[in-house]
């Protein structure tokens, strides 16, 4: 029972040579559904058993704490891990049609034995309680997306993958610097360690030095403006699938660990208080909230839209997350959440519409929504929900973060967040009115509705964004706990 | 003088701006992987500096040897080399594959060929 955490791991690391080894039919595609669910399974205990008995912990092979490395899993962490393998058990299953409609039958095995590995990656990030384990998993992850993104059809995908591993890599490096800074100063890889020990030495320059590089690193990783140029082509030309997991949970788990260093590693005193981190962050965000969202109006390719508007939301969690307090972390977790949700849903309707007509620029989805009724509804479920209308998901994220803002008093903060979801009811149109207020076209009149392979993982995403809309004790409860866990107040 | 008794931190600073000014005004796709190697080539050296100690003999078990170097920054720079081996190799596996698709590998061509797409 207490080794979830570390099978959370293991399991998708043994699958992917297995995955490899498989010949290129559907038995790939199969373990690694397997694989999805089962970890799907792993991760509702380890959450049940972290809300019932508090934080677990885990020793790598039996080696204590701080020498050995820990695998840590508090209400924060089983949070993000549930999201992430919720997303992959619907996107696993997703990806068998469409990965095998845009890959061909070539290279599939290779290809669910790199889902795996950022599978394993992400998970690796979010369970281990090891500062340097953390930039392994998240090298593993990163350098696995890398390669699955450079798999899509289009030959872009190769320059957008490439310039994603360059910036990737530097951020990862700047992430180890400010490792390598911290482990001079205190001696400790381990979370919890450092924590208690760098109060002592938080006044020295290496100190600040430390924070400003893992800042910088974890910044880019999580396509904080303006260091965000890698993320519209990677999401814009890797294969549906990819763009849709990729999507829904890589910049998440770096929000994650951003939220880890700031305020368990360095503590929310010293990282809003003595670091101005707030209005750096919060001028950041905000200017990227703005431009990218009307970036994303001009977009003629449905998918770029969407990686714009994935940016801007993801400001929406940087602007929570700098609050530094429990109303701001409450938003900020919850939108990470409703995010991977709301991306996922959206990702997949587009990767369905990918599937027939073979193409999502905007111009060549006019009048899909008639051929295609059940796809485009989930796109529009999802846009509402982007947009923040209420009943959906990302209306309640979006609550929380105007409640943060106004408890504070910033009223212009709020103001923005709601003039910027008016830009995204904008976007979000363009892709509406083309598809269902545009005639539809001669050479589409052969164009069915998706596959059900395709649609009802697809639906159960848009299904989710209504039903967390509605019954928020689940995420944005556990979202209040693992704020509250991470101001300080209680485990 | 503490300035030269810093010696290894004065390359570190060198050869990190030195990688990093590589990779973003060079053009071509190689050189920017070799700029990359070479900035992370900086940060093994300034982790491995982090771990000797003054008097410190190699971290290998010896008879009569009180004082060691740290060895844990040599393990983590161990597996940050073979990150850097995994980077390396898949960024060059992708130069090669950008070569065969855009006849180029250096980069304001293949923007102009993006363009005219």
């Amino acid at each position: 029972m207490d080794q979830l955490p570390a099978l959370l791991v293991v399991i998708p690391l043994l699958a992917a040579p297995l995955a490899a080894a498989l010949p290129n039919t559907r038995l790939p595609w199969l373990l690694a559904v397997a694989v999805s669910w089962t970890v799907l399974g792993i991760a509702i205990a380890v959450l049940a058993e972290v809300l019932g008995t508090g934080p677990i912990s885990y020793t790598m092979g039996g080696w204590d704490p701080p020498f050995g490395i820990e695998l840590r899993v508090d209400a924060l962490n089983a949070l993000i891990a549930l999201i992430v393998t919720i997303i992959g058990a619907v996107v696993v299953p997703f990806a068998g049609p469409s990965a095998s409609s845009e890959l061909g039958s070539r290279g599939i095995a290779l290809f669910y034995c790199l889902f795996l590995l950022v599978y394993t990656g992400l998970l690796g990030i979010t369970v281990t309680g090891d500062i340097f384990n953390m930039f392994v998993f998240l090298e593993i992850s990163s350098l696995s997306s890398y390669a699955l993104i450079a798999l899509g059809r289009d030959r872009r995908a190769l320059t957008a993958s490439y310039q994603y591993l360059i910036m990737g890599t530097i951020g990862a490096t700047f992430f180890l610097i400010g490792v390598g800074l911290l482990y001079s100063l205190t001696g400790t890889l381990n979370i919890a360690d450092l924590a208690s020990r760098l109060p002592a030495v938080a006044g020295t320059r290496t100190a600040q030095t430390a924070f400003a590089f893992l800042v910088a690193g974890i910044g880019l990783k999580l396509a904080l403006f303006p260091v965000h140029l890698w993320l519209p082509n990677a999401y814009t030309y890797a294969p549906s699938a990819v763009s849709a997991f990729i999507a829904a949970t890589a910049t998440k788990v770096a929000v994650y660990v951003m939220l880890r260093v700031l305020y368990t590693v360095f503590g929310a005193g010293y990282s809003f208080g003595t670091m101005p981190l707030t209005p750096i962050l919060i001028a950041l965000s905000l200017v990227g909230i703005v431009v990218t969202s009307l970036m994303a109006l001009n977009q003629n390719d449905a998918k770029r839209l969407l990686a714009y508007s994935s940016v801007a939301q993801i400001g929406y969690m940087v602007v929570g997350l700098a609050f530094a307090t429990t109303a701001g972390l409450t938003a900020a977790i919850t939108h990470v959440f409703n995010h991977a949700l709301m991306k996922g849903a959206l990702f997949c309707a587009l990767g369905a519409v990918a599937y027939r007509i073979g193409s999502t620029r905007i111009r060549e989805l006019e009048g899909i929504g008639r051929a295609m009724p059940w796809t485009m509804s989930a796109f529009a479920l999802g846009g509402l929900s982007l947009i923040g209308v209420p009943g959906t998901a990302g209306f309640v994220s979006k609550w929380y973060l105007i409640l943060a803002a106004l408890e504070q008093g910033w009223w212009w903060l709020a103001g923005v967040v709601l003039a910027t979801s008016l830009i995204a009811v904008m976007y979000i149109w363009r892709v509406v009115e083309a598809a269902w207020f545009r005639p539809l076209p001669a050479h589409r009149a052969e164009v069915r509705e998706a596959p059900l392979g395709l649609l009802v993982p697809v639906w159960v995403l848009a299904a989710a964004n209504v039903w967390f809309g509605i019954d928020t004790r689940f995420s944005a409860g556990i979202a209040a706990r693992a704020a509250e866990s991470l101001l300080g107040a209680a485990p | 003088m503490e300035v030269l008794g810093h010696y290894n931190y004065w390359i570190v600073i060198f050869l990190m701006m030195a990688g990093l000014y590589t990779v973003i005004s060079r053009g071509n796709l190689v050189k920017k992987i070799a700029g990359l190697n070479i900035f992370q080539t900086s940060v093994f050296i300034m982790f491995i500096s982090f771990g000797y100690v003054r008097g410190g003999a190699a971290p290998i078990l010896e008879e009569g040897v009180t004082i060691y170097s740290n060895p844990l920054p040599h393990v983590l720079i161990l597996t940050a080399i073979v990150v850097g081996v995994a980077t390396t190799a898949l960024g060059l596996a992708l130069v090669v594959r950008i070569r065969e698709a855009y006849g180029t590998v250096e980069e304001d061509e293949i923007h102009v060929q993006d363009e005219d797409f």
